[in-house]
């Protein structure tokens, strides 16, 4: 048991899953100090995502665009780059997915990866200049990305205003065609708004690790990543490394953005603040220990605490339970260089 | 509208947007000067709104005109208290700190509305009676042209807010506190072989931070909100961060960013009433402040201007 504990190896596990048990007896401390029997709330939330079909379809559709933004920030994150961009890059791809959903007429075949194509492409713009402005100017890309989230957020909230049809807080609904939403889907799961794009965030996870592990692409990010001036020097770009792999980046925030706005909606609405699902990508892929498998595992327990936690609200806990779980979540997992070595000294000890 | 009209609308509006960006952006100031990244501030402005907004609304019946101040100090106390969390898991546990203000962000957003449903049953804290007014100031408001300009019909705080600032450029620059600061925030092991508890200074700057941010958020909700909803701070503790690196990282620097960027945020509250402006949407102008310092940043790169050792964490002994 102890050498489990103290293998470097098998930590790479044993951190995360110390972590989400901390979160979660953090949030059930949260709970007792407020009165609340902890042993009810969560078993309102495993209620509020297994307890029929149509929780488990809305479990999935939470899901689907916090893998995507999982992985964003974990394609950053294994180059040496801190994305925290996904958020604007995500409102970004949602708005250009509805606007080719919109104004462009095609036949479904056509017409559907068209739209997830331009949502990838608007969130690769969008995260294209933090990544020009580090490789060029130096400039940091972490205050960089936060400044163009809310650049992002004011001036699609004015171009979705503008689009052809639109009210004052939402576009038009898309051309059916356009739609990645499926009556077979959503009947097995009791009408629930389950779409196909968990099917692209699985796909793209697999992408995910292939880029990475398995191509020289890959092996050259994440050289890059480790040590840049060493990577110069065994002759590899790294300016242009920085700049592409902020764009696959960011490319998965705007497809997480199409999950939200032509599957879970079908249309694109004018949001007052963040939704925030690119922070909650930082969440997902610092949990996930930034690999392929370990995002989709983590997309898929955060959604359940989102999913869930409306039913919580049911039985009288506060929604943003979930929240605060998440957030010490990150926290501890933010902290695994102290619970490694804490491990390590147990270890010994026990010796 | 008038040119003297315009300005007797857009200065106050200006000092009640900047106030809380100043606030906040002189907190930042500490946390990194002294080497910690603080990209928790927009949180511990929830954090300090929430508090404040709760404390006025539980005590208004029984004190009265005097609750908000009261408010504003509990503010204070409650966002240096969240920024012990921030402290503790960069210095002592060496964690990522831009990873750790994201967690401290993503905390006060549940954690303010978790507490306003257990309080008040509601998605929000109640709505309080006294909050910071408009008011005169004694003796300037008398000045003649300026009087009427600047010291009319204001939030006081906004000029609290101002002399702090120079109070805090005194600190900073002229005292050895402020050079102790500096010092472990630019060269930590130099300073450590000084004498410099590194990690006491780095503590006493985050934790300042912490309550300069709850300073700027209990004066955000008290002047311009009713109550705290999840939607009062919206985005300003990321301003701040902005006048924090726009303002070069220093205290006068920080004053006039903040000023600029309250008034570009007041110049979209009036726009649809002047000729030229109308035209542009208003979101252009809350844009703006954000695309300005992306802008100063690369006009700024190449000048090593934020302190050097910012987002490092301390290891005593390592070279």
């Amino acid at each position: 048991m102890l050498k489990f504990v103290t293998d470097e190896k098998k930590q790479k596990f044993l951190v995360p899953l110390l972590s989400v048990l901390f979160g979660f007896l953090a949030g059930a401390v949260v709970m007792i100090i407020t009165n609340i029997n902890p042993l009810d709330g969560y078993k309102a939330l495993i209620k509020g995502v297994l307890g029929n079909p149509r929780k488990f379809g809305e479990w999935i559709v939470s899901s689907t665009p916090l893998i995507l933004t999982g992985l964003a920030v974990a394609f950053g994150f294994r180059t040496g780059l801190f994305n925290i961009g996904a958020e604007g890059q995500l409102i970004v791809g949602s708005f250009a997915a509805v606007a080719v959903g919109i104004l462009i007429k095609a036949p479904k075949v056509i017409h559907l990866p068209l739209v997830l194509m331009a949502a990838a492409l608007a969130g690769a713009f969008w995260a294209f200049i933090p990544g020009f402005l580090k490789a060029r100017f130096r400039v940091h890309e972490v205050v960089v990305t936060i400044m163009l989230n809310y650049t992002a957020l004011n001036l699609v909230n004015y171009a979705i205003k503008s689009l052809p049809g639109s009210s004052n807080t939402k576009t038009v609904a898309i051309q059916p065609t356009a739609d990645l939403s499926s009556d077979f889907l959503s009947k097995i799961t009791s009408y629930s708004r389950l779409h196909w794009g968990f099917v692209v965030s699985i796909l793209m996870a697999v992408l995910f690790w292939y880029i990475i592990e398995k191509t020289t692409f890959g092996y050259e990010l994440r050289a890059v990543g480790f040590n840049p001036d060493a990577s110069e020097y065994a002759g590899m770009k790294v300016d242009r490394n920085i700049v592409l792999s902020m764009m696959i980046s960011g490319a998965f925030a705007g497809l997480a953005g199409a999950m939200i706005s032509i599957g879970t909606f079908d249309y694109a609405r004018v949001i007052g603040s963040f939704e925030g699902y690119g922070f909650d990508g930082i969440a997902v892929a610092l949990l996930g220990n930034n690999a392929g498998l370990g995002i989709v595992i983590a997309g898929f327990l955060f959604g359940a605490l989102k999913a869930g936690s409306r039913a919580m609200a049911l039985a009288s806990v506060p929604k943003e339970i979930a929240d605060i779980i998440m957030a010490f979540i990150v926290l501890f997992a933010a902290m695994n260089y102290g619970i490694k070595k804490l491990l390590v000294r147990l270890g010994k000890e026990a010796k | 509208m008038g040119i003297m009209d315009f300005i007797s609308i857009i200065i106050p509006l200006t000092l009640a947007a900047a106030a809380p960006i100043i606030s906040a952006s002189l907190g930042g100031l500490f946390s990194e000067r002294s080497g910690v990244v603080n990209i928790g501030l927009e949180g511990l402005m929830m954090i300090g709104a929430f508090t404040a907004a709760t404390v006025t609304v539980l005590i208004e019946s029984s004190l009265g005109a005097i609750s908000p101040w009261i408010g504003i100090f509990a503010g204070i106390i409650a966002g240096g208290l969240m920024s012990i969390i921030h402290a503790y898991v960069s210095i002592n546990l060496k964690a990522d700190q831009v990873i750790s203000g994201t967690a401290i962000n993503l905390l006060a957003g549940g954690i303010t509305i978790y507490l306003a449903q257990i309080i008040f049953n509601q998605q929000r804290t109640k709505a309080f009676l006294y909050g910071i007014k408009k008011q005169n100031i004694p003796v300037f408001a008398k000045l003649p042209v300026l009087g009427k300009m600047f010291f009319s019909s204001v939030h006081i705080t906004s000029y609290i807010v101002i002399i702090i600032a120079f109070i805090v450029w005194y600190v900073v620059y002229q005292t050895p506190f402020g050079l102790r600061l500096r010092a472990v925030g630019e060269h930590p092991g130099a300073a450590d072989s000084m004498g410099i508890n590194v990690y006491k200074m780095r503590y006493i700057g985050v934790i300042l931070s912490g309550m300069f941010a709850g300073m700027g958020g209990s004066i955000m909700v008290l002047t311009q909100d009713i109550q705290y909803t999840y939607a009062t701070i919206h985005g300003t503790g990321f301003i701040a961060l902005a006048a924090l690196i726009f303002g070069k990282w220093h205290p006068i620097g920080v004053l006039g960013a903040g000023i600029f960027f309250g008034f570009s945020q007041a110049l979209g509250v009036v726009a649809y009433q002047m000729p030229l402006l109308k035209n542009l949407p208003q979101e252009f102008f809350w844009a703006f402040p954000y695309i300005l310092t992306i802008i100063a940043l690369v006009v700024f790169s190449g000048r090593s201007v934020a302190p050097r050792a910012v987002g490092k964490p301390y290891e005593k002994g390592e070279r």
